[in-house]
């Protein structure tokens, strides 16, 4: 079942105090199913999270669309409206980064929990409890403000926070960026026990090796054209 | 040079998953002092439950648009729908005075960014947050004591002061006797206009953080002005970019902070971040 069906898509930022178009991916076609995981790689600055932030909508794309299999019907996400790119995030579709923006005074499971507060049943603080421990962070900074945290510890917090709630696509922004081994590990477990509940994700990996048993299809963006191939064997050496 | 401000990417459809109607809607609304259009045929819809952020340079008609949305001044034009089961009327900008007041007292409350024009600054705390509840006809003073109390608890500001006056109090702590007003009715619509400007930062943070935990425990939908991209990034949901009286950009507010589009969005964004 496709998920999500990619076609002509193309991003250019417009520049206006410097008047020019910074063109980044021209007519880009892909395809994603249910529980598949694709990877998107090429060189530094080619687009890999711009692509990404297109389809989260915080980029506006330039021209083509991305047809979004939602549980209401089909969407397109180039140019559904504000409030219902809002709907889609609140229920849908989650974007892990890799920085957490922490917020003043606020603590470390307050942070995780106020993300996980709309999915009833278990309690929101309970539910944040248990993804800090999948996680990795210790109980003795639960209560604490994640903006004194280590770059490693903050970004356990942040894929606690962007990974609580159930979603059916995932955008991956380099979430193994800064951690642990062990956190690396944690983070495996946890992408591969949604992709087997279905959940799709395409993602952008520093060392795709963490994640290698887990893809089944890469996008590789390149100056000249964009390529996609069944193998991605090369990706797990 | 050419004037690409229209450059807009990809046109957008109307709402189709959003479940609820707007619950403010507002439509052509214009504004004019003397000769200055100072609001120019704006047109916003705020949903239930959404932070609704409005930026734009001073003079730019951010705060005349709250100032009409909370009925303080006649609108030239315009019409301006609450959509909750207790208002009827079509237009808001079409009621008479007394009706207006009524709409304003029990569903609209606003947070000034000068705490002068939001309270009596001679007047106890409290008193300032029970006159809400004077003005709708309740009598009873232990009644009025409690709910100046849990109004003045639900924005964070310490029990053990409520009865001194705003006069006496620091800045952050009139913006929360102000907060406690503004919620003791528990209105549908929450208006902020510059809530945490001229605050020093440490202060601010504390405010900010007090507004968003409201927001996220009452849900009440709220329109925030202000020209603090950071306030803005920390709150709203959406954004509308004002200039010379008009909406020049909307979007969300990830959007308009990380990809602006129009000319000016991205000289306030670049000049800001």
């Amino acid at each position: 079942m496709p998920i999500l069906e990619v076609n002509g898509y193309t991003k250019s930022f417009h520049i206006h105090h410097l008047n020019r178009e910074i063109p980044v991916f021209d007519a880009l076609d892909f395809r994603l199913n249910e529980g598949e995981f694709l990877l998107v790689t090429g060189p530094n600055g080619i687009g890999k999270s711009t692509l990404l932030r297109c389809l989260y909508r915080s980029y506006r794309p330039t021209s083509g669309e991305a047809l979004y299999h939602s549980r209401y019907g089909t969407v397109d996400l180039s140019r559904a409206a504000d409030v219902d790119i809002g709907v889609l995030r609140e229920e849908e579709i989650g974007f892990v980064t890799q920085f957490l923006r922490p917020r003043p005074r606020v603590s470390a499971l307050e942070l995780v929990a106020e993300t996980g507060a709309h999915t009833g049943g278990q309690s929101a603080i309970a539910q944040a409890e248990a993804m800090l421990t999948e996680f990795g962070l210790k109980p003795e900074l639960w209560q604490a403000y994640p903006a004194t945290f280590s770059g490693g510890e903050q970004q356990k917090v942040n894929l606690a926070r962007a990974l609580i709630r159930p979603r059916r696509l995932l955008l991956l922004d380099e979430p193994t960026a800064s951690l642990d081994a062990a956190t690396r590990e944690s983070l495996a477990r946890r992408l591969s026990d949604l992709k087997a509940l279905g959940v799709a994700m395409i993602g952008v990996f520093h060392h795709p090796e963490d994640v290698a048993h887990l893809i089944d299809d890469e996008i590789r963006l390149s100056t000249s054209q964009v390529s996609m191939n069944g193998d991605y064997s090369h990706v797990a050496e | 040079m050419t004037d690409t401000s229209s450059r807009v990417p990809i046109s957008l459809d109307p709402p189709r998953l959003v479940r609820q109607q707007p619950l403010v809607k507002v439509e052509g609304l214009v504004k004019h002092y003397g000769r200055i259009r100072a609001v120019d045929q704006v047109d916003l819809e705020v949903y239930p439950g959404e932070v609704l952020g409005i930026v734009g340079e001073s003079g730019s008609g951010k705060s005349t648009v709250l100032r009409l949305l909370n009925l303080q001044e006649p609108a030239d034009a315009g019409t301006y729908r609450l959509n909750i089961p207790q208002v009827r009327a079509d237009n808001l900008f079409a009621l008479d005075r007394f009706q207006k007041r009524e709409i304003r007292t029990l569903h609209i409350g606003v947070v000034y960014q000068h705490p002068h024009l939001g309270l009596r600054m001679g007047y106890t705390s409290s008193g300032n947050v029970a006159e809400r509840l004077l003005i709708t006809g309740e009598r009873n003073f232990a009644v009025l004591r409690k709910a100046a109390h849990d109004s003045l608890a639900a924005s964070e500001f310490p029990a053990d002061r409520m009865d001194d006056p705003p006069a006496v109090l620091s800045g952050g702590m009139q913006q929360r006797v102000q907060l406690a007003k503004a919620i003791a009715l528990k209105p549908a619509l929450l208006l902020l206009d510059e809530p945490t400007t001229g605050l020093d930062v440490s202060i601010q943070a504390t405010v900010l953080d007090t507004l968003k935990r409201l927001q996220r425990e009452t849900n009440i939908t709220t329109i925030l002005v202000s020209h603090d991209l950071g306030v803005i990034r920390t709150l709203a949901d959406r954004v509308i970019v004002m200039q010379h009286g008009r909406v020049i950009e909307t979007g969300l507010t990830d959007q308009i902070l990380e990809d602006p589009q129009a000319v000016y969005t991205q000289q306030l964004v670049y000049a800001k971040l």
